[in-house]
């Protein structure tokens, strides 16, 4: 069964659920990337930009002092920290570009957290001359300065959202009101697997070559496919982007981390799909953080990046059927795994990953010596070293 | 015929359709001004039920919203709100709430018991035609009529849709963009109301950026009915309701003198 079907389900979840004047817009990126799809030379085009301008591939490192440190198994690092800008964003990012080059629009809107994906959306749209506005909350402006700056550098609009809790959830509501009233001209170019059809499609679509690079990577070097994956989620981009292209191989076990917050108990966290309940918000049906009268939870977690209390809905739907597992890891427990890293490694990675990273180091100490974990390193930690700083009490 | 359709049965007289977050700025206030709103010549009210995150909403209704669940407003109080209304007034209450709070209380038990409080229809602008079967199916079997929308870019395959599906009217959204009061109303939007009446001879009634006298009459000569909300909504704040009512009091003159 293909998934999502052509309205965008993916099972129950997904679908579109925005204001009218969202449709024919959606109906119109939906064909211009159908034909994108049948179009030889968009990809050949995608696939140059990406090469020759964000550096793919990246490497598939084998991180020796983490794996030791962790027991016997092998800890491979998917390195998106190392794609030009410094995170998995860029991929996506150049993909949409192109559509909006196409469609013959010359305004884009784009939402984000911790920043990445609007330095990403800045990044393209200064290489592909388009006029940028990147909605950002207040909280996350204050906390992820550096990429504040770079947005401003590369040409774009920063716009701060100072409604609700003032992060990546109000910063996508305010994107989604730009884009329903400028829609004539503009294109939202949304940075996750969220949002209404097609967009969790696409996305997923342009970041899966995460996984298609580490499955030729693995099989060359390795000779077999990994046991583990685990990716870090919030809205879930970089997570499907090295889950998907091994779906179908049921040897692969696959775990997604959400923020775990300050814990799971004091209802100071995103863990949507562990905590959530299924719910409609930014366009389609997933698990959601909500109050039993289906208003929307405030989140918290020390990663800008994870700090939304939805999640794609082909989560939503990997959590169901039992294809992925999704567990947590706390704000203090990602902190651990960031410093680790930076010690064992050399490498600093973005807190959303650190999560990941934590996670992966546990799990990896029941392991045999044979099995192999893939980790993917979704971005760099530079934006967060002042949060890191004050955290872990270095001032 | 529906409480809602009746509104509609003379077609020269020209509906006005009131907007108010149920709750704001008080539960009390919400009950003391429907009735007078329905004085004032209002034929259909419609109540909002705040929701956390109303995407297709400007700064104003935003704002009520969220003062509204912030004095504890839930679905389960504009229910009631609603039910005690009904017991003041006969004309036609329509909910107009975001999907995730309907989602939430169950689509039955939402529907069930909004009818029972005696509202007769339902307006959720994060619902699209294509993806109401569900709500639908038992929106009708409760006898609640649900008002779909049209936007000025909507092509004709979706109005013919939107048109087949409605219920007691057709929610014409003036402007692409989101609720709140606006200088002017765009230059084409007689044009957008004449594509419509060749695919429908449902009510049409224009909403979104509609704040004066002017604008409503203007809405009034080519469509069926006016909706207006937020400027209503910021009006609610005045302690007498002097300048709202010699307000809505001009519009309804407008609208009548055509």
């Amino acid at each position: 069964m293909k998934i999502p079907d052509a309205f965008g389900h993916f099972g129950q979840y997904g679908g579109q659920f925005v204001p009218e004047t969202l449709i024919p817009a959606l109906s119109e990126l939906n064909m211009a990337y159908a034909e994108a799809c049948a179009d030889k030379d968009f990809w050949v085009e995608l696939e140059g930009l990406l090469q020759n301008y964000a550096g793919r591939p990246t490497p598939l490192y084998h991180a020796r002092r983490l794996s030791s440190l962790s027991g016997a198994a092998t800890i491979l690092l998917k390195r998106e920290d190392l794609a030009h800008t410094g995170a998995h964003k860029i991929n996506n990012a150049l993909g949409q570009a192109l559509l909006v080059k196409k469609m013959g629009k010359k305004r884009v809107v784009a939402e984000t957290g911790a920043g990445q994906h609007g330095v990403a959306a800045a990044t393209v749209c200064a290489l592909l001359n388009l006029k940028c506005v990147v909605y950002m909350g207040e909280e996350d402006i204050k906390r992820q300065a550096p990429n504040v700056f770079r947005m401003k550098l590369l040409g774009a609009e920063v716009r701060s959202v100072t409604s609700g809790s003032r992060t990546l959830k109000e910063a996508i509501s305010e994107a989604i009101r730009d884009w329903i009233t400028n829609v004539h001209d503009t294109y939202y170019l949304i940075g996750s697997v969220v949002g209404p059809h097609p967009y969790p499609m696409i996305v997923r679509d342009f970041q899966s070559i995460i996984g298609r690079e580490t499955r030729a990577q693995i099989m060359a070097t390795y000779k077999k496919l990994p046991d583990y994956i685990v990716a870090c989620v919030g809205g879930g981009s970089n997570a499907i982007g090295i889950f998907y292209p091994f779906l179908d191989d049921t040897s692969v076990k696959m775990i997604g981390v959400e923020a775990g917050g300050e814990g799971l108990d004091k209802d100071k966290h995103a863990a949507s799909l562990t905590k959530g309940k299924v719910g409609v918000l930014h366009g389609s049906k997933s698990y959601l953080l909500q109050d039993s009268n289906g208003q929307i939870m405030d989140t918290s977690s020390i990663s800008a990046g994870l700090d939304y209390p939805g999640v794609g809905p082909e989560h939503a739907y990997l959590k169901d059927t039992g294809r992925v597992t999704y567990t947590t890891a706390t704000d203090k427990q990602a902190l651990e795994g960031f410093m680790l890293l930076s010690r064992t490694e050399g490498i600093i990675p973005a807190l959303e990953p650190a999560h990941a990273i934590f996670y992966a180091t546990e799990f990896a100490r029941d392991l045999p010596g044979d099995k192999i974990i893939v980790v993917n390193l979704s971005g760099r930690g530079d934006k967060d070293l002042d949060t890191v700083y004050k955290m872990a009490g270095l001032e | 015929m529906s409480r809602l359709e009746n509104v509609f049965k003379d077609r020269n007289h020209k509906a006005l359709i009131a907007f108010l977050t149920s709750g704001y700025p008080s539960i009390e206030a919400t009950l003391e001004i429907v009735p007078v709103l329905v004085e004032h010549g209002c034929d259909i009210i419609e109540l909002g039920i705040p929701f956390s995150d109303p995407l297709a909403d400007g700064v104003t209704l935003q704002n009520a919203s969220y003062s509204a669940l912030k004095a504890g407003i839930t679905p389960g109080k504009c229910i009631k709100i609603a039910a005690d209304i009904r017991k003041r007034v006969d004309t036609p209450i329509v909910f107009l709430t975001y999907y995730n709070p309907v989602l939430a209380m169950g689509l039955q038990k939402f529907c069930r018991e909004s009818a029972a409080a005696g509202v007769d229809g339902l307006l959720i602008p994060d619902l699209p035609v294509n993806e109401a079967e569900e709500i639908d199916e038992i929106a009708v079997k409760e006898g609640l009529d649900i008002v779909y929308m049209i936007a000025p870019n909507s092509p004709d395959y979706r109005i013919e849709m939107i048109a087949d599906k409605t219920r007691g009217f057709i929610y014409m959204v003036s402007l692409t963009g989101v609720t709140g009061a606006r200088d002017s109303l765009p230059s084409d939007l007689e044009q957008f109301v004449e594509r419509v009446k060749l695919k429908t001879n449902k009510p049409l009634c224009v909403g979104f950026g509609i704040s004066t006298e002017k604008q409503a009459t203007r809405v009034g000569r080519v469509a069926d009915g006016v909706i207006i909300g937020s400027r209503l909504v910021q009006l609610l704040n005045e302690p007498d309701n002097h300048e709202l009512l010699t307000w809505i009091d001009g519009i309804r003159k407008g609208l009548d003198t055509i």
